[in-house]
């Protein structure tokens, strides 16, 4: 059975919720009217169509338009060998969709990386964190609107935006000091 | 004066009453779980991995894998650049095999410009020959670093000493030792030096032998399958679930290789196999491992003989940049040398997904493009990202000293997990 095939399975089951699959390249592609039923769409293809492999999840900012985000799915069979990519629309009032770590564990990475990344929240994620980025930073550094120069951050007592104190830093070997202790790289009282 | 204390140091029959005084009715010890912090710097976790351990004991109760020390915004920096650009930032993903990287993100980018059918036959020989020895350097350091976080340090000098063959290789080809940034879109950035096939073949033969003593080392040797042997076992069906693949997926036993299953580049006439696992634990991962290497020098033989002569670069000036003298006296090709310099090739718009098989597992790009020169979004597949996501359902149950040897049959790099 063809990708293509498999596509149109779903939207025999889903209806006019599924898109006309397209085709480019030789992946099919195929779009999600509703993205807060792709859980139940992911469910289905992984149970009835064997689509066992989340192979990626990633999510493009269409800035600009509305709605803004576009969630993307690769799925993959390991059993038939097909490829089926789902896609579905994400306005930014909403920004949420529902996870879909119950139907694949791989997922749970992934979404964390699409929130950090993007700032889509996933509604029903055991552990939606910050991964790649600390916790507590401020921004969705993959969204089109944030400069490509970063902005300055602060981590409060861990890292700072200033400039490095030249002396009495932690990394800082003091040259001109009285002996060999008090020369030694360590933080120090600045007067 | 210093005044002498008297320590009072009892029996161990006294020391064991101590201790049984201290357990409560069910049996548990008095006192809470400790947490311990392993990482980011620590050496078996070969790199700036930190993982956060919640032990009862020895006895690992929970893990928390925290990633993204060595994050520098790679997605974020390709859509600002042409797609030739980034060939160099894809250097630095898997660290341990930056040809492979090369070949796996040119191959992403013709399959979206429509070309990846008239790659030369020529180009498409050195493409494997690049990927298969990035999979014999890179396997060559994972085994090595296994072996000696779990104690036979020897083989990782033994190992070591081929890879340093591997970069005299690779320097010779590219001009760089780790930054090979070899391919191009289309083609290559240059053509094989005279006399480097011959190189290669002897340093195949050089490292066969190295590949035996390895194995002497290690296969039968009682220390190392007392560390690894049914410890980190997950099923196939955890690793599918997880997403886990690469060697990390063949141990457990799924015959899955995406040059088999989804042949590119010359794969499809070329004849090797795929070896797999049968239970899974760290000791089938290394087995797949050092069964690859040789299946990889199987490879490069063929290739040796099979190589075809010819161009080396697809024959079209709307994505290859043109031969130099033909720029200076002809038009033509000085427009489109200006336009592949200023403004990238003419990628058409729409969206692909390519993987190809690397040392690691599948190395993924998903190309989403508006037309033009730089790519509108950039996601790169990270094997050793999805590898590692298992860490938190893999560890608890196994003792402290597990760790270290679970993580190196893992194999991962953090230049491609944090991206």
């Amino acid at each position: 059975m063809t990708s293509t095939e498999k596509a149109n399975q779903l939207r025999e089951q889903f209806g006019d919720l599924i898109s006309e699959p397209s085709e480019f390249r030789g992946e099919v592609t195929i779009e999600l009217g509703d993205v807060q039923r792709i859980a139940e769409v992911c469910a289905y293809a992984k149970k009835e169509q064997g689509f066992d492999y989340l192979v990626d999840l990633s999510s493009v900012d269409n800035y600009g338009d509305d709605p803004r985000f576009t969630l993307v799915y690769e799925l993959y069979g390991y059993g038939h060998g097909c490829h089926l990519r789902l896609k579905a629309d994400l306005s930014e009032e909403v920004g949420e969709a529902p996870t879909v770590t119950g139907v694949w564990r791989t997922a749970d990475w992934h979404e964390r990386e699409v929130y950090d990344m993007m700032g889509i929240r996933f509604a029903g994620h055991p552990d939606l964190r910050r991964i790649l980025m600390w916790e507590g930073y401020p921004f969705y550094p993959l969204r089109k609107d944030f400069p490509l120069a970063g902005r300055p951050t602060d981590m409060p007592d861990v890292a700072f935006s200033d400039k490095a104190p030249l002396e009495g830093g932690p990394f800082v070997t003091s040259a001109g000091a009285q002996d060999a202790e008090a020369g030694e790289p360590r933080a120090k009282q600045v007067d | 004066m210093s005044t002498v204390k008297e320590i009072e140091i009892k029996d161990a029959a006294a020391r064991a009453a101590d201790a049984a005084a201290d357990l409560d009715e069910d049996g548990d010890m008095h006192g809470e779980k400790m947490v311990l912090n392993m990482g980011p710097s620590h050496p078996a976790t070969h790199g700036v991995l930190r993982i956060t351990l919640e032990l009862d004991g020895e006895v690992i109760t929970k893990a928390i894998p925290d990633v993204g020390y060595l994050h520098r915004g790679d997605e974020k920096i390709a859509e600002n650049m042409t797609y030739t650009q980034f060939i160099p930032y894809t250097d630095r993903l898997d660290y341990l095999a930056p040809l492979a990287n090369n070949v796996a993100y040119a191959l992403a980018v013709e399959k979206l410009a429509g070309i990846d059918e008239l790659l030369t036959p020529r180009c498409q020989y050195i493409r494997v020959i690049c990927c298969e020895l990035a999979r014999i350097s890179a396997h060559l350091l994972g085994l090595g670093a296994f072996a000696m976080d779990v104690g036979a340090v020897t083989v990782f000098l033994h190992t070591f000493t081929e890879r340093e063959k591997i970069y005299d290789l690779i320097e010779e080809l590219t001009g760089a030792r780790f930054t090979t940034t070899y391919t191009r879109i289309g083609g290559l950035s240059r053509d094989l030096p005279d006399g480097w096939l011959a190189k290669l073949s002897k340093f195949l033969d050089q490292v066969q032998v190295n590949f035996d003593e390895s194995e002497k080392l290690l296969s039968r040797n009682p220390i190392f399958q007392d560390r690894t042997k049914d410890v980190g076992v997950y099923s196939a069906e955890e690793a599918i679930d997880f997403g886990m693949t690469g060697p990390n997926l063949r141990g457990s036993g799924v015959e899955f290789d995406l040059r088999k299953a989804h042949p590119y580049l010359v794969y499809d006439q070329l004849d090797f196999e795929i070896p797999v696992g049968s239970k899974g634990d760290c000791y089938d991962r290394y087995l797949v491992r050092m069964e690859e290497m040789r299946q990889s020098a199987h490879l490069l033989k063929q290739c040796i003989k099979a190589l075809p002569g010819g161009p080396i670069n697809v024959d079209d000036g709307k994505f290859v940049l043109p031969v130099k003298n033909k720029v200076l006296t002809s038009m033509e090709e000085l427009i489109h040398q200006f336009m592949l310099v200023t403004q990238g090739g003419n990628i058409p718009p729409g969206e692909v997904y390519f993987a190809a098989e690397n040392p690691k597992g599948e190395l993924g790009f998903y190309i989403n493009s508006k037309g033009g020169g730089t790519p509108h979004r950039l996601k790169i597949r990270a094997p050793s990202f999805v590898n590692l996501s298992i860490l938190s359902h893999l560890l608890p149950g196994n003792m402290v000293s597990d760790v270290v040897a679970i993580l190196g049959s893992l194999d991962f790099v953090m230049g491609e997990c944090d991206r």
